[in-house]
C-alpha cells in the first residue's frame, strides 16, 4: 500500500493516469520500457560513447606507431597539432567553409522557396529539379565539379566553366578556381551549395506551406507591404526551420571529407584542406594514431558546440509542450 | 526517441564496418594470401605473371589475391594496420623497400629474412647499395621485386628539335632552354601536383643536382644538415623553376600533366619511370628521357618489396612466395609488365623495352640514392613532413621558412640535432 501511496502524494496526476490504464503501477511500466530500450542503450553506450572515451584516451597517449603504446603524454599531441602549419590552415579553412556554406545555402534556399511558393505553373518540376542534387553522393558531385572548375591553361585552352565564360564573352571572369590558393576552399563551397541548397529550399517550402494564409491576409489588410509581411511575419515564423537547417548544414560542413577528397584533395598550399582529410592522412598514412585521435576529438568538440545548444533548446521546448 | 533510433542505426553501421575485415580471413591449409595495392593495368598483370610462376612450382597452393585499390597504397595501408595489430596478418604484404618498413614496427610484427637472403644467394645478385637500403636495425625485412627510378626528366623530342634545343645538363642550361621555350608559348616545366607529393618528388632531383649523391644521401643520415647553404641554393633554384610551370598544375595529376608533352605544348617533366608505361598506354612514342640537371650518374631509386609478417597462417607457402619474388624467373615475369627493372642485376635484357634497358644499365653502374617521397630514404612521419613542406613551398615560395621546416622535420625524426 505504501508503494501506491507515495506516488499519489508526489504526483497525483501521474498516479491517476496509471489507474486509468488499468491499475498497473508506474514502476512496472517503466521497467518494461527500460527493458525494451536496454539493448540499444547498451550498444550505444559501448560503440558510441565507449569509443568516444577510448578515442579521447588514445589522444593523450604516445600511440604514434603501429603498435599501441599507452604511455601517458598529457596534451602533448594537441600541442603538436596546433603548432602544425597544415592543421592551422585546416582550422581556418573549416571556419571559412562553414560560414560561407551556411550563409549561401540558407539565402539561396530561402529565395528559391519564396519563388516556388508563388503558385507558379510546373512547381513540382522545379521542386524536383532543385532537390535532385541532394540524391547524389558527394563523391559524384566532387568529381563533376572538379572537371567543371578545371581552369585549363593558355596552352591547352580553357575547359569547363572558364570555357563557358569565354564563349559568352565574359572572359574577364575566368579564374583559377580551386587551383588558385586564394580561392581554394571557396571553390568547394560552390559545389557544396549546389548540392545542399535544394534541400534547404524543400525545408523552407514545407515551412511556408505551414503558415496559415489568414496571417498574411490580415497583415495585408492592415496595410503591410509584402516586404514587411516577409520581414515581420514569415521569417520569424520560419525560425525553427532556419535553426534546423543550420544544424544539419553545420554538422555536414564541419565534418566534410568526401567532397574535398574527390574534388580538390589538399589543394595548392593546403588551401582546400580540411581537418577530416588531415585526420585520415595522419592516422592511416602516417600511423600516428594518437594525433589522429586528437584531430577526431577536436572535430567532435566543434560539432558539439553547434549541436548541444540545439539539443538543449529542443529538449526544453518538448517538455514545455 | 528519434535521436536514439538514429544513433542505433549509426552504431550498427559501425559494427558492420568493424566486422567486415574478419570476413576475409579463414585461410585453410595450402593457401597463400598476398596483400598488395596493385589492382590495375600493368601492375596487376605483373603480379599475375608472378602468380603464374609460383603456380608452376607449387600447383597445390591456392593464391588469394587480397588487393586493396588506391594509389600509393593509402587505403591498403589502413586495412593492413588493422590486420597486423589484430593478429590476422596476410601471408605476405607489399611494402616500399627502405625505411618505410619502420612504420610496421618490424621487430614486433615482421620476421627477419637474413637467412633467406643468404641461402638464396641474394647478397650477390642485388647491388650493395640496395642491400644497404634494405637493412633496418641490422636485418633484412623484405624481398625487393623491382626497381623504379624517380629522377628522370621526360621531354618532348618534337619540341626540342623544332626549337633546335638539346636537353639541358646543368641548371644554367635548363633556365636558358626554359626561357627560349617560354618565349614560344610552350610550357618549359610541366608539373601536375594535385595529389600533393609531386612537388616533393621533383625537388628530390633538384637536391641531388645541387648537393650531389653523397650530399643528398647525407641529408637522410644526418651527415648533411638541412641548414646547409646548398639546400638554400636548391630551394632558390626550385623556386625559380616553378615560375616556368603550367598554370593549371594544381588541377592535374602527374599523368594528366603528361598530356602537355603528348600535345607538344610542354617540354620537360620530372617524374618517375612509371611515366614510361603511361606514355606507352597512350600510344605516344615521341618522348625522350634524360637525367635532370646535375643528376647524371645518380640513380634515385625506390623499390617494391614483399615481407613476411609474424604469425602468417601459411608460413611455408609465404617463404616459397618470397623465394619466387626474389628469383630471376619471378622478376622477369613481373617487371616487363609493371614497367620497372629487376632488382637483380642478371635479368635477360631482351625482355625489356628501350627505356628499361637503359635504366638497367644505369642501375648497375650509377651511384644509388634513396627516394624520400617513395618511402626509401626516411621513416614515414618524416617523409610526410617533407612532402607537406614542399607542397606549401609551391604556393608560398618562402625559402627561409621552408628550410627551417625541413630542418625541424629532420630533428623531429631524431636524425638532426
Amino acid at each position: 500500500m505504501t508503494q501506491n501511496a507515495t506516488p499519489t502524494r508526489v504526483a497525483p496526476a501521474l498516479a491517476a493516469r496509471a489507474v486509468r490504464r488499468g491499475g498497473r503501477g508506474p514502476t512496472a511500466d517503466r521497467l518494461i520500457s527500460l527493458l525494451l530500450i536496454a539493448p540499444s542503450l547498451i550498444v550505444i553506450a559501448v560503440f558510441v560513447y565507449g569509443f568516444i572515451g577510448f578515442t579521447a584516451f588514445a589522444s593523450l597517449t604516445k600511440w604514434n606507431a603501429l603498435a599501441p603504446d599507452f604511455s601517458w603524454v598529457g596534451l602533448q599531441n594537441y600541442a603538436q597539432l596546433f603548432s602544425t602549419i597544415r592543421f592551422q590552415i585546416d582550422l581556418r579553412n573549416t571556419v571559412t567553409f562553414t560560414v560561407l556554406f551556411l550563409v549561401v545555402c540558407l539565402s539561396l534556399g530561402f529565395t528559391l522557396a519564396v519563388l516556388l511558393d508563388q503558385r507558379i505553373r510546373g512547381e513540382g518540376l522545379f521542386r524536383s529539379v532543385f532537390l535532385f542534387p541532394l540524391a547524389l553522393s558527394f563523391i559524384v558531385t566532387g568529381v563533376v565539379w572538379r572537371w567543371m572548375l578545371n581552369p585549363g591553361s593558355v596552352q591547352l585552352g580553357s575547359t569547363g566553366v572558364n570555357l563557358l565564360l569565354e564563349k559568352v564573352g565574359l572572359g574577364f571572369l575566368k579564374s583559377g578556381w580551386y587551383t588558385d590558393p586564394r580561392i581554394g576552399i571557396k571553390a568547394v563551397v560552390i559545389a557544396a551549395t549546389w548540392q545542399m541548397s535544394g534541400y534547404v529550399m524543400a525545408m523552407y517550402v514545407a515551412g511556408l506551406r505551414g503558415i496559415p494564409e489568414e496571417l498574411r491576409e490580415a497583415a495585408l489588410v492592415d496595410g503591410a507591404s509584402s516586404f514587411q509581411v516577409y520581414r515581420h511575419i514569415i521569417v520569424p515564423l520560419l525560425n525553427p526551420i532556419t535553426l534546423g537547417a543550420m544544424i544539419i548544414l553545420g554538422h555536414i560542413s564541419l565534418k566534410i571529407f568526401d567532397l574535398v577528397v574527390a574534388m580538390t584533395g589538399p589543394g595548392p598550399g593546403f588551401s582546400s584542406d580540411v581537418p577530416a582529410f588531415f585526420m585520415f592522412e595522419t592516422t592511416f598514412r602516417g600511423n600516428n594514431f594518437a594525433q589522429g585521435a586528437g584531430i577526431a576529438l577536436i572535430l567532435l568538440v566543434m560539432v558539439a558546440v553547434l549541436i548541444v545548444p540545439y539539443l538543449v533548446y529542443s529538449l526544453r521546448t518538448e517538455t514545455q509542450r | 526517441m528519434r535521436q536514439i533510433r538514429g544513433l542505433t542505426v549509426l552504431s550498427l553501421l559501425l559494427i558492420s564496418v568493424m566486422v567486415a575485415p574478419a570476413g576475409w580471413a579463414g585461410a585453410a591449409k595450402s593457401k597463400l594470401e598476398i596483400f598488395s595495392w596493385w589492382t590495375a593495368g600493368g601492375e596487376a598483370e605483373g603480379l599475375a605473371g608472378m602468380f603464374t610462376v609460383y603456380k608452376k612450382l607449387y600447383p597445390n597452393v591456392d593464391i588469394v589475391n587480397a588487393t586493396v585499390a588506391g594509389g600509393a597504397g593509402t587505403n591498403a595501408k589502413a586495412v593492413l594496420a588493422t590486420r597486423l595489430t589484430g593478429g590476422d596478418p596476410p601471408d605476405s604484404f607489399q611494402v616500399h623497400a627502405g625505411l618505410e618498413v619502420q612504420k610496421y614496427d618490424p621487430a614486433k610484427y615482421l620476421e627477419p629474412l637474413d637467412g633467406l637472403f643468404t641461402s638464396a644467394g641474394w647478397d650477390k645478385v642485388f647491388p650493395s647499395g640496395l642491400l644497404t637500403l634494405l637493412r633496418y636495425q641490422g636485418h633484412y625485412w623484405s624481398v625487393p621485386v623491382n626497381i623504379h627510378r624517380a629522377n628522370v626528366m621526360w621531354y618532348s623530342k618534337k619540341v626540342f628539335t623544332d626549337n633546335k634545343l638539346t636537353p639541358p645538363k646543368t641548371f644554367d642550361e635548363w633556365f636558358k632552354v626554359a626561357d627560349a621555350l617560354k618565349a614560344k608559348g610552350i610550357v618549359p616545366f610541366v608539373l601536375g601536383d594535385k595529389e600533393g607529393w609531386e612537388a616533393g618528388h621533383a625537388f628530390e632531383a633538384v637536391l641531388i643536382g645541387t648537393l650531389g649523391a653523397d650530399g643528398y644521401r647525407g641529408l637522410w643520415t644526418g651527415k648533411t644538415q638541412w641548414t646547409d647553404a646548398k639546400v638554400t641554393q636548391a630551394l632558390n633554384t626550385f623556386k625559380r623553376m616553378l615560375t616556368y610551370t603550367n598554370s593549371d598544375h594544381a588541377a592535374l595529376t602527374w599523368d594528366g600533366a603528361g598530356q602537355y608533352l603528348i600535345d607538344n605544348k610542354g617540354a620537360m617533366q620530372i617524374m618517375g619511370d612509371w611515366q614510361n608505361g603511361w606514355f606507352q598506354s597512350k600510344n605516344y612514342s615521341g618522348y625522350g628521357w634524360a637525367s635532370p640537371p646535375g643528376n647524371a650518374g645518380v640513380f634515385d631509386a625506390l623499390s617494391d618489396s614483399f615481407s613476411l609478417p609474424k604469425g602468417a597462417k601459411d608460413r611455408e607457402n609465404a617463404m616459397n612466395w618470397l623465394k619466387v619474388a626474389g628469383s630471376k624467373a619471378g622478376q622477369e615475369a613481373f617487371n616487363p609488365k609493371k614497367g620497372s627493372i629487376c632488382a637483380r642485376t642478371d635479368c635477360t635484357q631482351s625482355l625489356f623495352n628501350a627505356y628499361l634497358q637503359s635504366a638497367a644499365q644505369d642501375w648497375k653502374s650509377n651511384a644509388l640514392v634513396p627516394s624520400v617521397i617513395h618511402g626509401a630514404a626516411a621513416i614515414e612521419s618524416w617523409a610526410t613532413k617533407y612532402k607537406d613542406a614542399l607542397a606549401l613551398f609551391v604556393t608560398s615560395g618562402d625559402v627561409a621558412k621552408t628550410q627551417a621546416d625541413l630542418q625541424q622535420a629532420c630533428k623531429g625524426a631524431g636524425v638532426c640535432k
